[in-house]
């Protein structure tokens, strides 16, 4: 009778074991990893591998750049020139407070604040739904004055530069219609930047609610911290888009 | 837990305890992003001749390298990920220079 009784029993080694799988079923330690850290790092690796091909991605467009900046200087000068630097600088800083909202969003994931996490979440969202929204205004201007390449594209402005009130040196008609290539590359870069970025705001809105839910604040920072460096880096692509097509040739006398 | 299966040695001592980056230093990171957001603009008005550009560009990699150190906290990160976030760089640097050679090559003096 002894032997049934021990048998029913769950030997010591298999209670441990049976624990150790309920402690495993956390969402930030599945059990198919070794420890949480290794979670977390496995984690942190895949997003960044991701990134990396946001890098070439991006890259090849700022090698096209860096090519037709080259070759046809004095109309990415000139169509240059014809962006907005107040509108643009903005857009800088308030893509760079969106980015601190962002990191802020990490450590009150960290440290557990739940009110804090959700209000970070929406600062982020709202600084980033500002910068779409002036890189509409700026996207509705070009509308307006025929610089979106295409047919209906107008070189006018940048043939007889005098006749609209621009301090710039003419150019002949064959440079002027290169300026169609400046804007199809600003068009291009901040276009799919843009698209990174409503993709982001999509993603954030999700975030928000599970946040709001407590999914982030009891010990599973991972889906905030990767976000986080998606976003962070967007804001690195903008870092080089607003200096490379906005202030090309501000200062005047070359 | 004191025993697990660890056969690759995965589990990294250096990065045993979890780095928090405080508000405080994103607090910095962030006007110090504001400063030279400025300063670009400022210098961009300046000529500088053939500078203007190296200028531009090196303010905004100062920028995206203390954004990627600690926004990104690769500062705070094991060993591996510092070398995957590198290994990007060096191979779009890579790529970027074996075809602009090829550019300039071809229409050798032009350039």
């Amino acid at each position: 009778m002894d032997n049934a009784i021990l048998a029913t029993q769950a030997h010591p080694h298999e209670m441990d074991q049976a624990e150790e799988h309920a402690h495993v079923s956390l969402p930030q330690h599945l059990h198919h990893f070794a420890t949480e850290q290794q979670q977390r790092e496995a984690g942190t690796f895949g997003m960044w591998l991701f990134l990396l091909t946001e890098i070439m991605f991006f890259g090849g467009l700022f090698f096209s750049y860096l090519i037709y900046r080259n070759w046809y200087y004095d109309a990415f000068a000139v169509a240059s020139n014809q962006l907005s630097v107040p509108l643009g600088g903005t857009n800088t800083a308030i893509l760079i407070t969106s980015g601190f909202f962002m990191a802020l969003c990490v450590w009150a994931s960290e440290v557990r604040k739940k009110g804090l996490l959700v209000i970070f979440l929406l600062l982020t969202m709202l600084f980033g739904s500002v910068f779409i929204g002036i890189k509409g205004v700026e996207y509705h201007e070009k509308w307006e004055k025929h610089h979106i390449p295409g047919d209906h594209f107008d070189v006018s402005e940048f043939v007889n530069p005098h006749a609209y009130g621009l301090d710039e040196k003419p150019l002949s008609p064959d440079m002027a219609k290169k300026t169609q290539i400046f804007f199809s590359l600003y068009f291009a870069m901040t276009g799919i930047h843009a698209l990174h970025m409503i993709i982001g705001l999509v993603i954030l809105v999700w975030l928000t609610i599970r946040a709001h839910r407590g999914d982030f604040t009891a010990g599973y920072v991972a889906p905030i911290e990767n976000f986080a460096l998606y976003w962070h880096f967007v804001d690195i692509v903008w870092l080089f888009l607003f200096p490379l097509l906005y202030l090309i040739n501000r200062h005047h006398g070359t | 837990m004191t025993e697990f299966h660890d056969a690759s040695n995965v589990t990294n001592p250096e990065h045993a305890e979890h780095h928090v980056v405080t508000p405080r230093t994103y607090i910095i990171v962030f006007i110090t992003l504001l400063i030279f957001t400025g300063l670009t603009v400022v210098a961009a008005y300046v000529d500088l001749h053939i500078f203007n550009p190296i200028v531009a560009l090196a303010i905004a990699t100062f920028k995206a390298v203390i954004v990627i150190l600690y926004f990104m906290h690769v500062k705070y990160q094991s060993r591996l990920i510092k070398m995957t976030v590198s290994a990007g760089f060096f191979t779009f640097l890579v790529l970027t220079t074996m075809t602009l050679s090829d550019y300039m090559s071809r229409a050798w003096g032009l350039w």
